[in-house]
């Protein structure tokens, strides 16, 4: 018989009342925030009845285009939330001074930096680079849609499981405290016993699943599904970029997902993999985790330097200078990446030929990258520059990676990175090559792609705000960590003794307030755009003169991106298309055979958020229940054989009569 | 715009140059020889990079003003986008420079190695062929730092002394975590691991009072990891070691088990007397009576394991149990003095009181009862 | 690429066809995105062998494979996963000539091999933990459970997956998309056959003589 306690520990496991975090102001605060905003959100959507709408045109839908919005949208939404952990940490280490201790005590503080490094990564650069993927790979290669339409909806709401899992952590529990990365044995079962690093653990494979499967989905897609004359020396630069860093997801994703599943092994099931005991090696980690994690820094920056090569290569008016080597520079890159891990932890003490052939690998990429640079640079001699939005990001990243990049060429040198690892110096670097590379990249795709998809441009203004506030901010936030590094200050510090300390992190305090108020603007540009989007409505289809297929088809694209499919003849093809006077097809349109919507991935992935949930708590059998569920729910799906339909040649006629019209009215 | 840019970074920079006049920029002004050559490995790098991102920021900054939409006197060439010459420069310019720099990275990598005996005191001085390093055994505890000095029988904890210009031979392990001993103006750091000993080398060149710390994140107390290095001169470091003669207690195992225990903000200590096989249970793990040595242990699957019938073996290899107490209690073989960490001051823990009784599946089995309560 | 960019034009000149107004169906891409995730699957193998070569020979003073591996049952244990890939290669012989009963058969002894060679390895990791030797053991065995056990689990999940195609194919005929289908497990169930291979040299073989 259970007595009353095991019962309640059988239903509930470790969950109690005292896990929920009630005496936490500033938690207890977010919660309500949260709550509220939630129940408004909620009221609102059942208020103007529309979740008969969004379920049926967005959270079920495979449509490549909506998918790609919708992980845009998520990382939006966790970029607020990793730049509150990032305002709270710059808070705390400016005041915290001359034994006040600031705000923050270490456990709160630990969970704050950890969730910022794995919310920032995972949340918000990944999905921003997987949404812009998603939308723009298969309108860039005249395809319909993916190769896996039903996968690329399961992957994203595997994203978003990801996502709740995480976020679950602020409310129920606590998060991990050791760091993004959960060096063992800190993250062991010894010395990490709460709920934390299982809430890492499973956020990250849940959300590593759905990556993994959405780079098989876009490498398929770019082999099988570019259209006719489309040769791999074709493609527009965003492909090959795409193609790359979708090799490198397949090829490093299954590592991360082993590396923590051999550390969920020894947190739950005991073993002795990466432990001190019983012949465990807990550097085996640090090594296994960071083969994937340099890859995972190319995985992010390869996309940037698509979206910086179409943008450049748009507003100079001009062909990309250097295609090829482009290319090949990009291909050097993906394969290099492999080869530099060790860099992470040249203080381990592995030897000084190791440490060194590491180091030059290192250097050798900033080859190839200085190429890259280089190609930017001649495309804007002899061009026609227009200093719209997109350019200025790319502007911006140009001048701000090249210093990012010399640090990171330092580090790679293994003497000085033995005074500068671990530093603020090294913060300074990462977050000057990804704010620098990846987030101005990425604001640059969105700001460049953005009336494709909704039909209409962002407004400049505020986008220009956003560009100056982040630029500003970025450098009034990291130069002082430059400083602070070479005076010898550690990162991950939650207190500080030395007063003349103070003043950098005052300065980076209100570079990281500049930033949030670059954050601002950029939610305040979509707003404004909105409002205005009849004044910035692009009926072209084609708003900034663009040089490659996307800018062929409306905006939005309808959804079956192309009436007829394209036959390339030159990369730079709507560019090729425009200059021979190509005539758009008017007639003899045909019925089109596209994917069906599916509720499955999303049921699949709440499955797997209420899974992961069972097994962070210890309610077995709840994980069990969820994962019999899983399995159930997967095998069934494979039995509707029923997954597609043809859009009937009226529709199609009506809606390409719809875009003459409008051509015709603007012309 | 780009000029505002230009501007806008100008003014940014100034005030920024004049606050640098007055901090204490400590990687860039180091008193110890290696730290030193690290320093100007950092200017000679950067230097060498510089060669070639000056011109590019400066070529951004000339082309965005040249080819301006508004600039309509530029050469406009929308399909020029090869010029073989051209790209040979791109990826040969940095080609050399990385040639250069790979090049001295070889070099330096193996001249600055931390495991490499010293070959000289500072630029000018070559070492004596009859100076005997200072060996220093460094220990990072939770949250604190214990220095042995096996010659001088003494150990201290989050306080170290040399003597200027002579070698100090650093041996480097942890007890529990990773951690990374770093002080700014001896040398570069090294990582402190459990059950390994990394070395460093280094030479102190002049007197002072010097911060050292972990610069590797470590958990809740490691903020205050942090200890003063005393550079000072030979009779400096005669009275210090005789200071820590007089004032300090015994270091013996029992004593380093309490001192093991988790604390936050620990005080400088002295022992006046360390057991000499101290360093090396710590080492291998094995200071609390019952425990097998890690090297003993390594020396056994060297020569073919001990069999099947070797389970009382896996109790005594167990060393990450700090947090649960007496861990897998149920086993009892060779636990006998856990008494010690009773009479402990209570560590700063705050995470205990939700995690009580884990059940780990696959670890209570043997044991019968659940596992044991934490009661540290 | 100048030159071949004006051939290009010279050639189309007046009206070069920008699009196709044939129904453009693209190779299917099913195979290729199976065939990647078999290389992911492979990655994470991949890991778990590199674990096993790290931390293979730490027994903790403990067993090793000599004391605990019966190469005979691991022998016998190859021969069924051996002989269940080759009556799989049967059963797609038979899918190739549109046979639906014979596939079936098959499928059939390919399950029944497969179950068996999943009931050997339970019994050899029943005998092991019996003996004390189980995954908490010792890093050596932990390593060893988990990969052996890694690819049980893809056999399992195999085996499911057959049993659930085996009614598809049983309802709807050997249709395409279940043809489709076939081959794909057919590609996993050989894979699993190469990793099984690694497993009984490396793990088994190279640990009792190595």
């Amino acid at each position: 018989m259970f007595s009353n306690p095991d019962l309640l520990k059988f239903v509930f496991g470790r969950l109690t009342l005292d896990s929920i975090p009630y005496h936490e102001p500033i938690l207890v605060v977010t919660f309500i925030v949260v709550a509220l905003g939630g129940i408004a959100l909620l009221g609102a959507l059942t208020y103007f009845r529309v979740w008969g709408y969004l379920w049926t045109n967005w959270l079920t839908s495979v449509d490549h285009k909506k998918i790609g919005i919708m992980y845009i949208i998520l990382a939006v939404i966790m970029l607020l939330r990793g730049f509150s952990d990032a305002i709270m940490m710059r808070l705390q280490q400016a005041i915290a001074f001359g034994g006040s201790g600031g705000y923050l005590p270490p456990h709160h503080y630990d969970q704050i930096f950890t969730a910022h490094g794995v919310i920032m990564i995972f949340f918000v650069a990944m999905p921003l680079v997987t949404g812009l993927m998603n939308f723009v790979v298969p309108l860039q290669i005249g395809a319909r849609d993916v190769s896996f339409p039903f996968l690329n909806n399961f992957s994203f709401w595997m994203t978003v499981a990801g996502a709740i899992i995480v976020m679950l952590s602020l409310f129920i529990g606590e998060f991990a405290r050791t760091g993004w990365l959960a060096y063992p044995p800190l993250s062991g079962a010894d010395y990490s016993p709460g709920v934390g690093v299982d809430y890492y653990i499973w956020g990250l494979q849940v959300a590593g699943i759905g990556t993994t499967l959405s780079g098989i989905n876009l490498i398929a897609t770019i082999i099988k599904m570019r259209a006719p004359g489309m040769t791999l020396m074709k493609m527009p630069v965003f492909t090959w970029t795409s193609l790359c860093t979708n090799v490198l997801i397949v090829a490093t994703f299954p590592i991360l997902a082993a590396t923590l599943a051999l550390l969920t092994l020894d947190r739950y099931a005991g073993m002795n993999f990466f432990t001190n005991d019983l012949g465990g090696n807990p550097m085996m980690y640090v090594n296994l985790i960071w083969i994937w994690g340099h890859p995972e820094v190319y995985i992010l920056v390869l996309p940037a330097f698509g979206v910086f090569s179409e943008v450049v290569s748009t507003f100079c008016g001009k062909r990309l200078f250097g295609y090829t080597s482009m290319v090949y520079a990009t291909v050097v890159i993906t394969v290099l990446s492999y080869l530099v891990w060790l860099h992470h932890f040249f203080t381990m003490g592995a030897g000084a030929s190791v440490n060194a052939f590491f180091g030059i690998t290192t250097m050798i990429i900033s080859i190839p990258t200085g190429a890259k640079i280089f190609n930017w640079l001649f495309t804007m001699y002899r061009g026609r520059i227009r200093f719209e939005v997109p350019m200025l990001w790319t502007m911006g990243f140009m001048v701000t990676f090249v210093i990012g990049g010399m640090t990171g060429v330092l580090l790679a040198v293994p003497p000085a990175d033995f005074v500068l690892h671990n530093s603020l110096f090294l913060i300074a670097h990462f977050h000057n090559v990804i704010i620098g590379g990846v987030v101005f990249g990425m604001f640059a795709g969105i700001t460049y792609w953005f009336p494709k998809a909704f039909g209409y441009k962002l407004d400049p203004f505020w986008g220009k705000m956003s560009f100056w506030f982040w630029l500003v901010g970025f450098y009034f936030a990291f130069m002082p960590l430059y400083v602070l590094g070479l005076m010898g200050v550690t990162r991950r510090v939650n207190e500080f003794e030395d007063p003349s300390l103070q003043i950098w992190f005052v300065i980076a305090a209100f570079g990281a307030a500049l930033i949030a108020v670059g954050i601002a603007s950029f939610i305040i540009q979509l707003i404004v755009s909105f409002f205005k989007r009849d004044q910035l409505r692009d009926t072209t289809g084609d708003p900034w003169d663009g040089r490659t297929l996307e800018w062929s088809t409306s905006s939005p694209p309808p959804e079956y991106n192309f009436a007829f499919t394209p036959v390339i003849h030159d990369h730079d093809t709507w560019w090729d298309m425009k200059k021979r006077r190509y005539e758009r097809p008017l007639t003899g349109f045909k019925s089109i055979h596209m994917p069906k919507n599916t509720g499955t991935g999303i049921i699949l992935a709440g499955l797997n958020v209420v899974f992961a949930f069972g097994m962070i708590w210890y309610m077995w059998w709840l994980a069990i229940l969820a994962f019999v569920a899983i399995v159930a729910v997967a095998i069934g799906h494979t039995f509707n054989y029923n997954r597609d339909f043809y859009i009937p040649a009226d529709e199609v006629s009506n809606t390409e009569g719809e875009r003459t019209r409008l051509l015709a009215g603007q012309a | 715009m780009p000029i505002a840019t230009k501007i806008l970074r100008l003014l940014t920079v100034l005030p920024l140059l004049l606050l640098l006049g007055g901090c204490d920029l400590v990687v860039m002004a180091p008193s110890g020889d290696i730290a030193i050559q690290q320093r100007d490995l950092i200017i000679i790098s950067t230097i060498l990079m510089l060669l070639i991102i000056i011109p590019v920021i400066f070529l951004i900054f000339i082309f965005a003003w040249r080819y301006r939409q508004a600039n309509t006197e530029a050469t406009y060439d929308p399909d020029w986008h090869h010029s073989t010459g051209l790209e040979v420069v791109i990826w040969s310019a940095p080609l050399l420079i990385i040639i250069a720099l790979g090049a001295l990275t070889w070099i330096s990598t193996h001249k600055l190695d931390p495991y490499r005996p010293l070959d000289r005191i500072d630029a000018d001085q070559p070492i004596a062929a009859d100076v005997k390093p200072l060996t220093v055994e460094v220990v990072a505890l939770d949250w604190k730092w214990l220095f042995i000095y096996p010659d001088l029988g003494i150990a201290t904890v989050n306080e170290i002394a040399a003597p200027v210009n002579v070698p100090i031979t650093f041996k480097i392990t942890a007890s529990s975590v990773m951690n990374s001993l770093y002080i700014p103006a001896l040398a570069g750091q090294i990582y402190a691991m459990p059950a390994m000993q990394t070395k460093l080398h280094a030479v102190i060149n002049k007197a002072g009072e010097y911060e050292g710390f972990s610069a590797n994140y470590s958990g809740d107390g490691f903020s205050h990891m942090r200890f003063k290095f005393h550079g000072v001169d030979q009779q400096g470091f005669d009275a210090w070691v005789a200071q820590v003669k007089s004032k300090g207690t015994a270091l013996n195992r029992d004593a380093y088990l309490k001192l093991e225990k988790p604390s936050v903000r620990e005080p400088v200590r002295f022992f006046a007397t360390v057991d000499s096989d101290l360093y090396n249970a710590i080492l291998n793990l094995c200071v609390r009576p019952g425990q097998m040595c890690v090297n003993e242990m390594m020396h056994i699957d060297m020569t073919g394991g001990a069999g099947k019938d070797s389970e009382e073996n896996r109790d005594r290899l167990e060393y990450d149990n700090r947090h649960s107490g007496s861990g897998h209690g149920g086993h009892g073989a060779g636990h006998a003095s856990e008494a010690p960490g009773d009479a402990a001051v209570e560590p700063a823990q705050h995470d205990m009181n939700q995690h009580d009784g884990q059940s780990m599946p696959g670890m209570n089995h043997g044991g019968g009862a659940e596992p044991a309560q934490t009661n540290n | 690429m100048n030159q071949t960019h004006t051939d290009q034009v010279l050639q189309n000149e007046g009206a070069p066809a920008f699009y196709t107004t044939e129904e453009h169906h693209p190779e299917n891409s099913t195979m290729l995105g199976f065939w990647l995730y078999l290389m992911s699957d492979c990655l994470i193998f991949a890991v778990l062998f590199a674990t096993h070569a790290v931390v293979g020979r730490n027994f903790a003073a403990g067993p090793t494979p000599a004391d605990l591996f019966d190469l005979n049952l691991v022998a016998i244990n190859t021969a069924m996963l051996l002989f269940s890939s080759i009556t799989y290669g049967f059963a797609m012989l038979q899918m190739e000539r549109n046979a639906k009963a014979e596939t079936l058969f098959w499928l059939g002894v390919t399950m029944l091999f497969g179950l068996a060679f999943l009931t050997i390895e339970l019994y050899e990791f029943y005998h092991l933990i019996h003996e004390g030797a189980g995954p908490t053991r010792s890093a050596f065995l932990s390593s060893f459970f988990t990969l052996v056990g890694t690819h049980g689990a893809h056999v399992t999940a195999g085996i499911i997956w057959m049993v659930v195609l085996m009614i598809q194919v049983a309802k709807r005929g050997l249709i395409v998309e279940n043809r489709r289908r076939l081959m794909c497990l057919s590609m996993f169930w050989h894979f699993l056959d190469v990793v099984w291979i690694g497993v009984f040299s490396f793990v088994y073989l190279l640990g009792v003589l190595g």
